[in-house]
């Protein structure tokens, strides 16, 4: 049976070269150093249907920057080392091992041998080099390129032979390994050209036809309809295989269809149109679980997510001429006790049980409980306490009124807006719970739910708010992720963006602390330290962090090895495990 | 003579509804602020007439809601804490009529039970009093919209109708662009220049000037009709030549012609404001949390959850219809009225 299909299939590839789409997997050569996969033995076959709530706007995984782009690239694209999104542990993908030098400065990487693009084409090292030649160059302005300069020093890269490279450092750098998850090798073959000619940024657009693209992902690109959907075959040349040998994947096809939003997402999933939905809210959830045994599909709360979100006060310097209210009022946001005042006077608990229906976690510190190894277990979290804050208040010289008002010092009322996305219904309820909150101290907050985009270019751009809810997501559970958040010169550095030099004492000892974690190698020595900045954070609120969404996810029955993860994207992740049960396609359409 | 019963009816009718509106501090039995996070989408209480030892008791009894461990918005009645209904209670304080401070309010019980006609929302506010509360502002939206667009409508109407010539043309002309304008889009731009300091009462004021504003056009070509056929009349061309001043013939002869068309499009123009006021908050442009209108309550149920979920959110968009019925016969009663007068 292996033999007659083996040659069935080396058949077909020679005499129709390796174009054409190949019905059977390519047969496994000796020399080929494929993965094994320790999953479930599946079954081959099948189709697979995704909802994205918007169209990608490229397959380039060199310029993509929005989710659903990325979220189809992922299927198509190999890394060298991957961060499992299960175990949260880096394991060998392209490079089958890695050699540190005891400096912490070189990083040898050996390539696996016998490896073909979705193309059919080799890989060797030279495609490796090229892939970070490309993310490295300055003019192509590749998201990437962020992380692959360390203190100001672009990554290294050399070839030692055609299966091996060395990457060098400037310094000692904690989670290098992390650095390569996700990051793409591209085909030399397809894109030097491009590149040469500096169209590398066109490249690849939605337009491409399937012969131009290939990628080392398991599934590779075959057609893309506009507005609808994009549909991905399996690549016929993966380089994992299961234990008994079976290449990966065992889908035939993925299919993405473009919905319109949340809502359509789930509607169509209730119709059995999808397969996996991604990304529930929580309201969705609980619509959806009450058919979970009817229509045989499952939901999964995997617990608090990444993502934490907050209020927080503008305190970047302003210029006085056009902002003379909001200075004003950024005497009482860089008082400190009045930002522990406020935190103290919100209610997380009932925040995180409204606005996500009990799946949520209230949060004290930006690090959530998903990222179990580096939160800082002892930092306190304090029940809400009206008499807490007003006492913090009154020792910051404020007062009230007969009526209750708060005032400051020079008898003006306190009053500010919040700022929210009106588009995340989640944040805006969270402004309205903290608006009612804080009236219990005297304080009239006004809720403000703005465009996306303009709330954005307040907070990043014009400075132009007093206080904003903002929910920020880390993509990896490491605190190098976060860096451009912590740091004083950051450009997320959301509540003064990118100061000079750090406004306060307590910014100055973060920024320390965060420097060195980085360059420190051993991850005990460095959670003491993350846990310190933890420690910071909580006691000088610059975020007053408020509640985490649960992850939840859901898939049909049918579907097998389904094992979402708290890390993006979620659910398929390990697309290439996944089969289905029983016969046919899993989608009714 | 049948004509005017109904419209004693009816105008009956809608001044009831109105009543309730200017009173809604009164008839709410809670603040339309308060939130109750116990007891998030809890369902409209149950009157029970019989406790648990099965006494029968005259007054409906209300008891307290608990939520189910384990779950959301899933609530069991404690039959062992009931609490009757009682009218003229004590409550929380508010202003009647923006002027008087008051605490009593027509019905209600004893705490820790409350009496959820319509259940609560996402916060555990009640929707009831926040329904009366928005009507406030939808309603009286609609009236103050319709007085501003009827009296620029009515003002530039007799202009153009009695000068002709260039005012006509000028007016007319300039009532088209408003009728083409794309008013929705220019709202929404113009809401991201607006200053991030808007309170509840300045943007309802700011909905309503905007709303009365643009819909002057169309009264207006009405009323420029009616004024093009009534300057003609010979009681007119008298008091013109008897030397009457134009602002004189206007106001004595012209204006009372149009009276009948005035009020008939009054009586057409409040539902209409009434939806567009309730559209703008429905889209967020409109009145802000926490104050309620009706368009903004309902802004609850773009998300499919609540949509499917909870029936009661839907009191707002009910509780549009027999307004929006009121006023619409209102205005075939007038304008059969009127057409009678005129033969």
């Amino acid at each position: 049976m292996v033999v007659l299909s083996l040659k069935r299939a080396l058949i077909i590839v020679i005499s129709l070269h390796a174009f054409i789409a190949v019905d059977q997997a390519y047969p496994q050569h000796p020399s080929e150093e494929v993965a094994i996969s320790e999953n479930q033995i599946g079954r081959p076959g099948g189709r697979l249907v995704v909802s994205l709530r918007s169209e990608p706007k490229t397959l380039n995984p060199v310029t993509s920057t929005d989710i659903s782009s990325r979220e189809v690239i992922a299927q198509l694209i190999g890394d060298l080392v991957h961060i499992n999104r299960l175990s949260q542990q880096t394991e060998p993908a392209l490079a089958k091992t890695w050699h540190i030098s005891p400096d912490g400065l070189r990083y040898t990487l050996q390539l696996r041998r016998g490896l073909h693009f979705s193309d059919g084409h080799p890989v060797d090292a030279d495609d490796v080099i090229f892939s970070f030649k490309v993310y490295l160059d300055e003019s192509v302005h590749s998201p990437q390129r962020d992380l692959l300069v360390i203190k100001g020093k672009p990554i290294g890269i050399e070839r030692v032979d055609a299966y091996s490279v060395v990457f060098t450092l400037a310094q000692p750098y904690a989670a290098t390994e992390r650095l390569f998850d996700s990051i793409a090798i591209l085909p030399k073959h397809l894109l030097e050209e491009a590149y040469k000619s500096g169209k590398l940024l066109q490249a690849w657009g939605l337009g491409t036809s399937p012969q131009g693209i290939a990628g080392l992902g398991p599934f590779r690109l075959k057609e893309y309809v506009a507005g609808q959907r994009i549909t991905l075959e399996r690549n016929p040349y993966y380089w994992k295989v299961d234990r008994n040998g079976t290449r990966l994947p065992y889908l035939d096809q993925i299919t993405f269809l473009f919905v319109a939003n949340a809502d359509t997402e789930v509607i169509r999933f209730q119709a059995g149109d999808t397969d996996i939905i991604n990304r529930i809210s929580a309201e969705d959830y609980s619509v959806l679980e009450k058919e979970q045994s009817a229509r045989s599909f499952h939901l999964f709360d995997l617990g608090p997510s990444l993502e934490f979100n907050f209020l927080f006060f503008n305190l970047n310097t302003v210029v006085p001429a056009q902002s003379s209210e909001l200075i004003r009022r950024q005497v009482w946001f860089r008082d400190v006790k009045f930002r522990q005042a406020i935190s103290l006077g919100i209610d997380r608990e009932a925040i995180a049980r409204i606005v996500y229906r009990g799946r949520g976690t209230p949060l004290w510190t930006p690090v959530t409980p998903a990222s179990s190894f580096w939160v800082n277990a002892a930092i306190p979290h304090p029940a809400r306490s009206v008499e807490g804050a007003r006492k913090l208040l009154a020792s910051a010289r404020f007062s009230w009124k007969d009526d209750g008002t708060l005032v400051d010092a020079s008898g003006s009322p306190v009053a500010f807006s919040i700022i929210t996305s009106a588009s995340n219904l989640q944040r805006t309820q969270m402004a309205t719970m903290i608006q009612a909150d804080l009236k219990d101290l005297g304080i009239q907050v006004q809720v403000v739910p703005l465009d996306f985009h303009s709330a954005l270019d307040r907070i990043f751009q014009t400075h132009d708010y007093e206080a904003a809810v903002l929910g920020l997501g880390a993509g990896d559970v490491d605190p190098t992720s976060e860096m451009n958040v912590w740091l004083s010169s950051g450009n997320d550095h959301v509540w003064d963006i990118g100061e000079p030099h750090p406004a306060t004492s307590w910014e100055l000892e973060i920024d320390q602390l965060m420097e060195k974690q980085l360059s420190t190698m051993k991850p005990s020595n460095r959670k003491l330290l993350y846990d310190r900045v933890q420690e910071i954070l909580a006691d000088d609120v610059p975020l007053i962090c408020l509640a985490s969404p649960d992850v939840l996810v859901g898939a049909k029955d049918q579907v097998a090895n389904f094992k979402p993860g708290i890390l993006d994207p979620h659910a398929l992740w390990n697309s290439q495990e996944l089969f289905l049960r029983g016969n046919g396609n899993a989608s009714t359409r | 003579m049948r004509d005017k019963n109904k419209i004693a009816v009816l105008l009956f009718c809608l001044g009831a509804l109105h009543l309730a509106a200017i009173f809604a501090g009164f008839f709410s039995p809670y603040d339309f602020a308060q939130q109750d996070r116990a007891i998030p989408y809890a369902p409209p209480s149950r009157l029970h007439f019989r406790d648990v030892k099965g006494t029968i008791h005259w007054r409906p009894l209300v008891c307290l809601l608990v939520e189910r461990p384990g779950t959301f918005g899933v609530y069991d009645e404690d039959l062992q804490k009931c609490f009757p209904l009682r009218f003229m209670v004590r409550g929380s304080e508010y202003k009647l009529l923006g002027l008087f401070k008051s605490t009593w309010h027509l019905f209600g019980v004893s705490v820790p039970a409350r009496v959820l006609l319509m259940g609560t929302d996402n916060y555990g506010r009640d929707v009831f009093s926040r329904l009366l509360y928005g009507s406030q502002v939808s309603l009286l939206a609609g009236l103050l919209a319709t007085a501003l667009s009827l009296g620029i409508g009515a003002l530039l109407g007799i202009m153009a109708g009695y000068y002709g010539g260039w005012i006509d043309v000028v007016v007319m002309r300039c009532g088209e662009l408003f009728l083409a304008l794309p008013w929705l889009y220019l709202l929404f731009a113009l809401r991201a220049f607006l200053p991030l300091h808007i309170n509840s009462g300045q943007a309802f004021l700011l909905v309503i000037a905007v709303i009365g504003t643009i819909g002057w056009a169309r009264p207006a070509r009405l009323i420029r009709g009616v004024v093009l056929s009534g300057k003609e009349r010979h009681y007119v061309l008298a008091a013109q030549l008897s030397g009457g001043s134009d602002l004189y013939v206007m106001r004595r002869h012209i204006l009372p012609q149009t009276w009948s068309i005035l009020l008939t499009q009054a009586a057409l123009l409040i539902p209409q404001y009434i939806l567009a006021e309730v559209t703008l908050s429905f889209l967020g442009l409109g009145v802000g949390e926490p104050a309620p209108s009706w368009g903004n309550m309902l802004a609850t149920l773009q998300q499919y959850s609540v949509l499917v979920s909870y029936w009661w959110m839907w009191a707002p968009g009910l509780a549009v219809i027999p307004v929006f019925l009121g006023y619409l016969l209102l205005a075939n009663a007038l304008q059969a009225k009127g057409g009678l007068h005129r033969v």
